[in-house]
């Protein structure tokens, strides 16, 4: 039977995942192989060098950099806090005396004869990695992190922003092509992460942030919308470090357009459960969507199975296009034609034909369309 | 083996998704390639190993030519018969390519060479760190720690001069420990091409952290550039480091007969030797889904930038960001609502492998083309200058020409050979499109010839210049570009209708057409011939190359597209009045015959 490879976004009531956590620098790993951890709890944690600091004590003293090391108070090495005089000159009249403070707390790293500059370096921060998901740690990688393994509902978005959270999952609409207005945002969807509709206005998105939402995940927002929220425009989807107050799945696509049914079910059949999501986005080679992880199964599902997703579409198989003219419209395959074929942009290009709703059959480049679960 | 017993050849360029394999034969004294295959490259997981999508690339050509290529996973070498080739040779851009960061003690002179030199060799510079750009100390440590670079080029101070800021700079580095992006547990390897009386301080400072090469200064005087030792070690290490961490390659190293070359560098080469064998000054752009890549030779200077984030799938967004909304509105023949279109374009880089079905959905894509062309152009201009900081001598008379040191080398009037490559110009349904995206985003002057690299060879081609530099001009030529004519714009304005130049053109093959342009307008002629005789009469107040008023006579090529005469002056200037503005765009479309009515 003729079928041609797509990919698509995964939308799976319950299938086995594997979580890396890993630190970015070498530290302690906390968790050990075969422990269950929440959520919350920190499997590995490192330290952070602290930021370096330079100051030009040449300069601060008006004397020459080799000179400086007859006026240094402090040595390298040497623990120094925010205030404390690092070098001093020694003039007959102590009017004329010149002190050169420390302008952080840290350590005196190093002190250069040749650029006159002293560099004073802060104490390290602690970073923690958390377990992200509730799980079973599988794997410890020695000195960086682990390796969690969990069986839930797991949803991927197209396009997301801000960082992980988790929270309870509230279904705030009874529809995937219902918008999420401000006013279906409420006060005890705070710490939450409310699910929409077709598509969320920027003063939804300000309402979530105002009353505590810890993400909204719905089928669209505009561009213009997500502009003004950030402040800049998005050049090149790389997110996940926004420092929004709130995270954004977005599950279908820019403009305002209903969360695939399925989706919305899956999402529907978890209410009240508690989720990991995380809005980063990469798109790139080896790219990243936002997702939303709901451990344990749906109440109807009694089997997890390993994937879904078998990688292409054959006549039959449900599909949304996702290019204009017909962006966002759901039909069936009917064939898959193997010649390329000259479509309206006059470009020769691999199709697939689809049937419509109503009955019309189109034709659609297959690199313009995405497979949707059945 | 001696160059002259080259017959067959095979040459891969291992991009970041896909390995191409190209089959060059000798066919009597000409150099020709032959058949061509590709296959997803396998850098990343599961493979981990690029020479298998080498393999399956070179699978593909044995498959089409009939040709015994491969014993196993070995190269048959030489050629016999039906069997082997005589020579393998590869570039690389897989697994992001080579990224570096390079730093200079003023931004303005020794910051920009040190770019200039990274650029050159191929690499993608994350970003120049100099001691007067503007950062606080803290941060430019900072900025170290968060990149993790292949390796680094540090520059600075003329020989001789002073040492304290590039051992300012050093000292930074030591601060920051940063780490290479391969291979966590190496040390970062630092080349140092600054002042020479610093080699000391460098090694004291550098020697026991860092992996410190030292070569020539890439500015021994304010005056001199000197940019190849730099250059070269880039490569060296590119080769002993870099690739001996990326998956397969020290395999891959073992296969190919001549030393494997940064993707951008072998495009370099090409451009280069292309020039320099027609003495012309080339303008090479490579547009592709994330980065625009611009090669350029004017007076036998070579220069290369890379712009990141100028892209048409993955960096759209951010050619709307940079060029503004407004600005690619400007190109479409009809109205759109603003925000149909950012969600428009915010949804290709969302999902980046979608095509445009429609003709609308076409002119928009090749709006953000002609913008995003413009701006990685207005990149390279800012680079590709003269050295900044030279003393000048003026006379009385230059006074009333003010021209700064470090003005552009680019000077589109004399430019006289524009290369397109990437997606949106090499695989647009018509190629009127492609040529007239080049016109309007690089606005050449006077008698400017176009071609486009239709399926991006000019990589195996420079790589293939190492070895012979004949069998890769000759399939240059012959099989790599596809000419698609000449563009004539005369410099000026004047009121539209306006008579502003005649001109005729005698084709080698006898074939003759004359005639005039008037201002505003776009004429194309189709013409075919490879070469052919152009006289052109500018009126007064129109320049062809020779000043205002002046017949100009030259060679010029016909194509695919042939004859573009492009009467809209120079600067050229879209009508304010969008309704003005929409029929003008469609009156120049129709000339061309641009898309389907």
């Amino acid at each position: 039977m003729a079928h041609a490879y797509t990919p698509g976004l995964k939308v799976m009531p319950c299938t086995l995942l594997k979580k890396k956590r890993l630190l970015p620098i070498p530290g302690t790993v906390l968790a050990v192989l075969g422990q269950q951890v929440g959520s919350l709890d920190i499997v590995a944690q490192t330290e952070l060098p602290g930021k370096v600091f330079s100051v030009n004590v040449a300069n601060r003293l008006s004397v020459g950099p080799d000179e400086i090391r007859n006026f240094m108070v402090k040595k390298e090495g040497e623990a120094v806090k925010r205030g404390d005089t690092i070098a001093e000159n020694k003039p007959f009249l102590k009017w004329f005396k010149t002190v050169v403070e420390a302008p952080v707390d840290g350590t005196v790293e190093a002190i250069s004869l040749i650029t006159g500059q002293v560099l004073l370096r802060e104490p390290p921060k602690v970073l923690p990695i958390k377990a992200y998901v509730k799980g079973t740690v599988v794997e410890v990688t020695p000195s960086f992190g682990v390796t969690i393994e969990a069986e839930g509902t797991f949803i991927q978005g197209i396009f997301g922003v801000g960082g992980e959270t988790n929270g309870e999952i509230a279904v705030a609409v009874s529809s995937p092509d219902e918008d999420l207005t401000p006013e279906d945002i409420k006060e005890n969807h705070k710490g939450k992460i409310v699910i929409g509709g077709k598509h969320a206005s920027l003063t939804t998105i300000k309402r979530a942030i105002e009353l505590g939402v810890n993400a909204i995940v719905v089928g669209g927002i505009h561009d213009r919308d997500l502009r003004q929220l950030l402040g800049y425009d998005i050049g090149v989807a790389v997110t996940g470090t926004e420092q929004l107050g709130v995270t954004v799945i977005v599950t279908e696509g820019f403009g305002a357009i209903p969360m695939a049914e399925y989706t919305f079910k899956l999402l529907s059949s978890r209410n009240g459960e508690k989720a990991s999501v995380s809005g980063a986005t990469q798109i790139r080679a080896g790219v990243m969507r936002p997702e939303i992880i709901v451990p344990g199964y749906p109440k109807n599902v009694t089997e997890c199975k390993k994937d879904q997703g078998r990688g292409w579409i054959e006549p039959g198989d449900p599909i949304r296009i996702i290019r204009e003219p017909h962006f966002g419209v759901i039909g069936t395959v009917k064939s898959l034609p193997p010649e390329l074929t000259m479509i309206g942009s006059e470009s020769h290009a691999r199709v697939l034909e689809v049937t419509l709703d109503g009955g019309e059959v189109i034709v659609v480049p297959r690199a313009n369309i995405e497979v949707l679960e059945k | 083996m001696s160059k002259k017993d080259l017959e067959i050849i095979i040459a891969t360029d291992c991009g970041s998704t896909t390995t191409k394999a190209i089959l060059i034969e000798k066919k009597g004294d000409t150099y020709r390639q032959t058949f061509r295959g590709e296959a997803p490259t396998t850098v990343e997981a599961p493979f981990e190993d690029v020479t298998k999508g080498v393999l399956n690339s070179i699978t593909e050509v044995e498959e089409l030519s009939g040709r015994k290529i491969l014993d196993g996973e070995r190269i048959i070498t030489p050629n016999s018969g039906n069997v082997g080739a005589d020579i393998y040779v590869s570039t690389s851009s897989a697994g992001g390519g080579l990224q570096m960061m390079v730093a200079g003690a003023v931004k303005a002179m020794t910051g920009e060479s040190a770019q200039r030199c990274a650029l050159g060799a191929g690499a993608i510079v994350m970003d120049v760190l100099a001691s007067n750009d503007g950062r606080a100390d803290h941060e430019k440590i900072e900025r170290i720690r968060q990149l993790r670079p292949d390796m680094m080029l540090l520059s600075g101070g003329t020989d001789g001069g002073t040492i304290t800021h590039v051992v300012e700079l050093a000292q930074f580095l030591k601060a920051a420990d940063p780490k290479p992006r391969l291979g966590a547990s190496y040390k970062l390897p630092v080349i140092y091409a600054g002042n020479n009386k610093a080699h000391d301080q460098i090694k004291e400072i550098l020697g026991d952290r860092t992996a410190l090469i030292i070569t020539e200064n890439l500015r021994p005087t304010l005056e001199k550039e000197n940019l190849m030792p730099a250059r070269h070690k880039i490569h060296d290490i590119f080769l002993e480091h870099v690739m001996q961490q990326a998956p397969g390659y020290p395999r891959l190293m073992k296969m190919v007969g001549a030393p494997i070359m940064p993707t951008p560098a072998a495009v370099g080469t090409m451009t280069e030797k292309f020039a320099k064998a027609n003495k012309f000054n080339v303008l090479a752009v490579d547009i592709g889904g994330a980065t625009t890549d611009v090669f350029s030779v004017f007076s036998e200077v070579f220069n290369r930038t890379v712009s990141a984030n100028l892209g048409m799938s993955y960096s759209i967004s951010n050619v709307m960001a940079e060029a503004g909304l407004a600005n690619i509105l400007r190109w479409l023949p009809f109205d759109i609502d603003e925000q149909d279109l950012r969600n428009r374009l915010k949804n290709k880089m969302i999902r980046p492998t979608t095509i445009p079905q429609t003709v609308e959905d076409l002119q928009i894509e090749h709006a953000v083309a002609r913008e995003a062309l413009r701006l990685a152009f207005d990149q390279h201009k800012a680079l590709a200058v003269g050295l900044k900081g030279v003393q000048q001598e003026r006379s009385i008379s230059d006074a009333f020409d003010q021209t700064a040191s470090g003005a552009s080398l680019i000077n589109v009037m004399r430019l006289d050979y524009v290369i397109g490559s990437g997606g949106i110009l090499a695989h647009s349904p018509r190629r009127t499109q492609s040529m007239l995206m080049m016109i309007d985003a690089y606005q050449p002057e006077g008698v400017t010839r176009m071609a486009v690299d239709s399926i991006f060879m000019m990589p195996h081609l420079g790589v293939l210049a190492q070895i012979s530099e004949k069998a890769a001009l000759d399939v240059f030529y012959n099989d790599c570009l596809v000419r698609l004519g000449t563009c004539l714009a005369p410099k000026g304005l004047a009121k539209e209708g306006q008579l502003v130049m005649e001109w005729e053109v005698t084709g080698s093959d006898g074939s003759r057409q004359a005639g005039e342009l008037r201002f505003g307008d776009i004429i194309h002629v189709p013409f075919a011939a490879p070469k052919a005789r152009l006289v052109a009469r500018p009126v007064k107040g129109f320049d062809m190359g020779a000043g205002s008023g002046s017949r100009v006579e030259a060679d010029i090529e016909g194509g695919v597209v042939g004859l573009v005469l492009d009467g809209r002056g120079r600067p050229f200037c879209l009508s304010k009045d969008p309704s003005k503005r929409r029929d003008d765009m469609n009156k120049w479309y129709k000339a061309m015959g641009m898309y389907p009515v």
